[in-house]
């Protein structure tokens, strides 16, 4: 069920009346491809900012009245979108729509509230890159390599210097631009009544004023025409790793020619009869682990144009980038040629069924979903079809699919280890 | 408030104060339809019912701790190794059958247990437990797959052990558990080159045994009928293990902060410990909800502090560390390396408050909602409640125990609250350790006690 409010607020209401819990999510139609040169990190910078208080909100009450409730919180940033969402028991929905309603009303930035989130966040950056073997491998590092211009190549994590120079001038510009009412959805999950649940929507996000929705730029890139390498020195990592990334069609506009890369990442490197398991893991044991994979951030189907189908591994002390990318072009050869085996389409299609059906067990990962289809493909449906549209893809795509896998489309990352084994 | 009529409408230059929504009246938990049964070769089997998703999760729980040096390695292998064939199967072909039931199975192990666990698509669960029983009777450790594994292994682990969080913990079950097995978990990659296929084959004759194991199976299932497969599929597994329980924890003795080097640190990464009691004590409850006002959730002490008002850290975090020989209480914060002495005070000071001060009522309240309403969420999911069951089982609850223990959080009292954060939060009673660049914070950290240096 969706409405979009005079505001321009698209919602969608989905009720699930199992167990007494309900999810609120509002997703933002911006992410880390939207910040401006010069201030890399911001859109992650600003979905630290959104918790430090709003409207009618102290600094700090966010928290306490989700968890206080019984709920839990987060946001996240990804490339395209910045999601912020509860889970609460159904008693606290009222609550959990009043403080989203809050702060796209008017979050509370100050100078203070400012440089104390720019010291989270370098410590966030520390601990999961900075501070740590692989840090950023290879969702931060391969994009430098792969794209060229600055929305789809620079750290979205952010520069210290960038992050530093940030104002609450900023981010009040960010939010008036990026923030309106109609450039977000909002999705409601659980255990709620549709009527009472449209009719508390209204209550709480209806007198939001409203503001234009900003023109999303065009982000394609042309594809490349020969291969591209990088490697970088890692003082703290002990072995090497590489990683080798391909553009892919749009994952919006080309879903149907997108999909039989899902179906192939599975052939490639699910479990151990997969593929590349056999060949590089168990046969030439020149891979100690490995995964092949649709988006940079893990992110198959809420993530636009463009996007790379994603081989990383960590090799083997001997190995060197090149026997285990040859070694994996020999098997993309294969398959482009020699096509799938007998039931090895009819298994793989299982595992991702089933893999379907885990990730929308938790109300979270479910509403989750959906309101990433919402954004993204503007189809909350296509959650639902997605089962049926995976089992679509036939063995000749998935076969096609390999064939694009070649060298000169690649590029590639290595990671130099520099640690002490 | 009922007024029968509005009052008129005044146009305010300043908009009103929005309020925020009160709570509507406490939701009722439906209670999920189990079955359990012991078969005859002592394996026990707990099947509940919680459609949702057309899967079922599956964890079977074998007691795994042992004393030996040995140990950890040959268990850390043989986890990576069991499904590597079988009588009937290879490596290969196994994994292809458990893909084609649109199953996930894979083999864990720590110091307590060994975990065969995964998931599969409702339709393939009885092939699934066919291909367990066949694994357990007859997984092979064939020679060359375990030689390849063994090296792999050897290689994540060292990959591993270059992680900071590893390193600092390692550092600290050193310090927490001293000469007990729970201080050396994690095996390290030369114990594991040394591990044959013999030894593994015999620690599978010997350990992997159903008569103290546990088979929890969570889903879109009918419970009867589950555990009538399970018992018709699982028959030919028997045995009695050779294992014996590991001793109880040794108490929490003070020390001085241990100081680990790691040239290069840019973050200073703090670990403290410090005693905890079971989940079935007495006092449990109440030192559950003072650790969460401790540093336990978001809206804690201790992220307040360090966190929202210094910005110290990205994430400080204190919660109760469960294990079947005892449990203990564990901090962490990793900060900025400049501010490593400062933060250590700041979350020792945080510690003393709340051992000689009682926190609030509203503080309590606020833990007390929080802790009922996360178990609840915990355990909405397939794979949350099987994990979380297959837990408790292994010492000694289940289902009575999550079902009763909302009440039991409901009752604790701020007196209760205050004791047990006397009992077990004080920080004469906790030990400490701080990885990172020793140079630089070395002098600062002298400042505040006595270091010993690693």
């Amino acid at each position: 069920m969706r409405t979009v409010l005079d505001n321009g607020l698209r919602v969608l209401l989905a009720p699930d009346r199992s167990s007494p819990v309900v999810a609120v999510a509002v997703y933002y139609d911006v992410g880390i491809r939207s910040e401006p040169e010069g201030r890399t990190g911001f859109a992650h910078l600003f979905e630290h900012l959104m918790f430090q208080g709003s409207a009618n909100l102290e600094k700090l009450a966010h928290f306490r009245y989700v968890q206080s409730s019984g709920g839990t919180f987060n946001g996240s940033t990804h490339l395209d979108y910045t999601n912020y969402f509860e889970v609460l028991p159904s008693n606290a929905l009222s609550r959990g729509l009043f403080l989203e309603a809050d702060r796209m009303r008017s979050p509370r930035i100050t100078e203070e509230n400012l440089q104390n989130q720019i010291a989270v966040v370098k410590e966030e950056i520390r601990v999961n890159v900075l501070n740590r073997p692989y840090g950023g491998f290879p969702w931060l590092l391969l994009p430098p390599v792969l794209f060229d211009t600055f929305p789809n190549a620079h750290n979205g994590y952010g520069d210290f210097v960038d992050l530093e120079s940030a104002t609450v001038a900023d981010a009040a510009d960010f939010f008036d631009r990026y923030y309106a009412p109609a450039n977000a959805v909002l999705t409601v999950v659980g255990d709620f009544d549709p009527d009472e649940g449209l009719a508390l929507v209204d209550e709480h996000f209806a007198d939001i004023p409203g503001r234009p929705r900003p023109d999303r730029p065009d982000f394609t890139e042309s594809p490349l025409d020969s291969e591209r390498r990088k490697s970088l020195p890692d003082p703290l990592a002990p072995v090497p790793a590489v990683a080798a990334g391909w553009r892919v069609p749009d994952p919006v506009g080309s879903f149907g020619d997108y999909l039989p890369y899902v179906v192939l990442g599975e052939v490639l490197s699910d479990g151990d009869a997969s593929r590349l398991e056999q060949r590089l893991v168990q046969g030439d044991r020149t891979v100690t682990q490995l995964a092949a994979y649709l988006g940079l951030m893990g992110d198959p189907f809420d993530v636009r144009d463009p996007t790379a189908f994603v081989l990383q591994a960590h090799q083997a002390p001997t190995a060197s980038a090149d026997q285990v990318l040859d070694a994996a072009t020999e098997e993309f050869d294969r398959l482009a040629t020699g096509g799938l085996a007998k039931g090895e389409l009819e298994r793989v299609r299982a595992r991702l069924l089933a893999q379907v059906f885990r990730d929308l067990d938790p109300m979270l990962g479910r509403t989750q979903a959906l309101a990433g289809a919402e954004l993204v493909h503007g189809r909350a449906e296509l959650l639902a079809e997605l089962p049926g549209r995976l089992a679509d893809v036939t063995a000749d795509q998935v076969q096609a699919a390999a064939e694009t896998l070649r060298p000169d489309r690649r590029a590639v990352l290595e990671i130099a280890p520099g640690g002490a084994q | 408030m009922t007024a029968a009529v509005e009052t008129p409408a005044i146009a305010d230059a300043v908009p009103t104060p929005k309020v925020v929504p009160p709570l509507g009246p406490v939701p009722r938990v439906k209670q999920p339809t189990a079955a359990e049964r012991i078969l005859r070769s002592g394996l026990r089997v707990v099947a509940v019912r919680r459609p949702g998703v057309p899967l079922v999760e599956v964890r079977l729980r074998v007691p795994f701790g042992a004393a030996a040096p040995s140990h950890p390695a040959r268990s850390s292998v043989l986890a990576n190794t069991m499904l590597a064939g079988t009588a009937e199967h290879s490596q290969v072909e196994l994994a292809a059958e458990l893909q084609s039931l649109g199953a996930d199975l894979s083999v864990s192990t720590d110091s307590d247990r060994l975990i065969v666990g995964g998931a599969v698509l409702r339709t393939g669960l009885g092939s699934l437990l066919g291909l367990v029983a066949e694994v357990l009777e007859s997984a092979s450790y064939p020679t060359r797959e375990v030689a390849g594994e063994r090296s792999r292994l050897a290689e994540r682990l060292a990959i591993l052990r270059s992680q900071p969080s590893v390193l600092v913990g390692e550092a600290l079950n050193g310090r927490l558990y001293g000469s007990h097995p729970y201080a050396r978990e994690l095996a390290t990659p030369d114990a594991v080159q040394a591990v044959t296929a013999a030894q593994l084959r015999k620690l599978h004759a010997d350990r992997v045994r159903p008569d103290a194991s546990v088979l929890v199976l969570v889903g879109d299932l009918a419970p009867a009928r589950a555990l009538d497969t399970v018992e018709s599929t699982l028959a030919g597994w028997t045995g009695e293990s050779t294992g014996r329980p590991l001793p109880p924890l040794p108490p929490v003795q003070p020390q001085p902060l241990l100081l680990v080097d790691r040239p290069g640190s840019v973050q200073a990464s703090i670990r403290l410990g410090g005693p905890a009691v079971r989940r079935e004590a007495p006092d449990y409850p109440a030192l559950q909800l003072a650790n969460l006002a401790y540093g336990g959730y978001f809206s804690s002490r201790l992220v307040e502090n360090i966190r929202e008002d210094k910005g110290y850290t990205y994430g400080p975090h204190s919660r109760i560390s469960h294990g079947v020989a005892g449990s203990r209480l564990v901090v962490d914060a990793d900060v900025a390396t400049a501010v490593a002495a400062p933060a250590l005070l700041e979350t020792w000071y945080e510690l003393g408050r709340m051992a000689t001060l009682p926190i609030t009522a509203g503080e309590l309240e606020n833990v007390r909602q929080y802790a009922v309403g996360s178990l609840a969420l915990s355990i909405s999911t397939q794979a949350g409640l099987a994990s979380t069951l297959s837990a408790l089982i292994g010492v000694g609850l289940g289902l009575d125990w999550l079902r009763e223990h909302p009440r039991r959080l409901a009752a604790v009292t701020l007196e209760e609250t205050f004791a047990a954060a006397r009992t077990y939060l004080a920080p004469s009673g906790m030990l400490g350790v701080v990885l990172g660049e020793a140079a630089e914070i070395r002098d600062s950290l002298a400042t505040l006690g006595p270091i010993e240096t690693a």
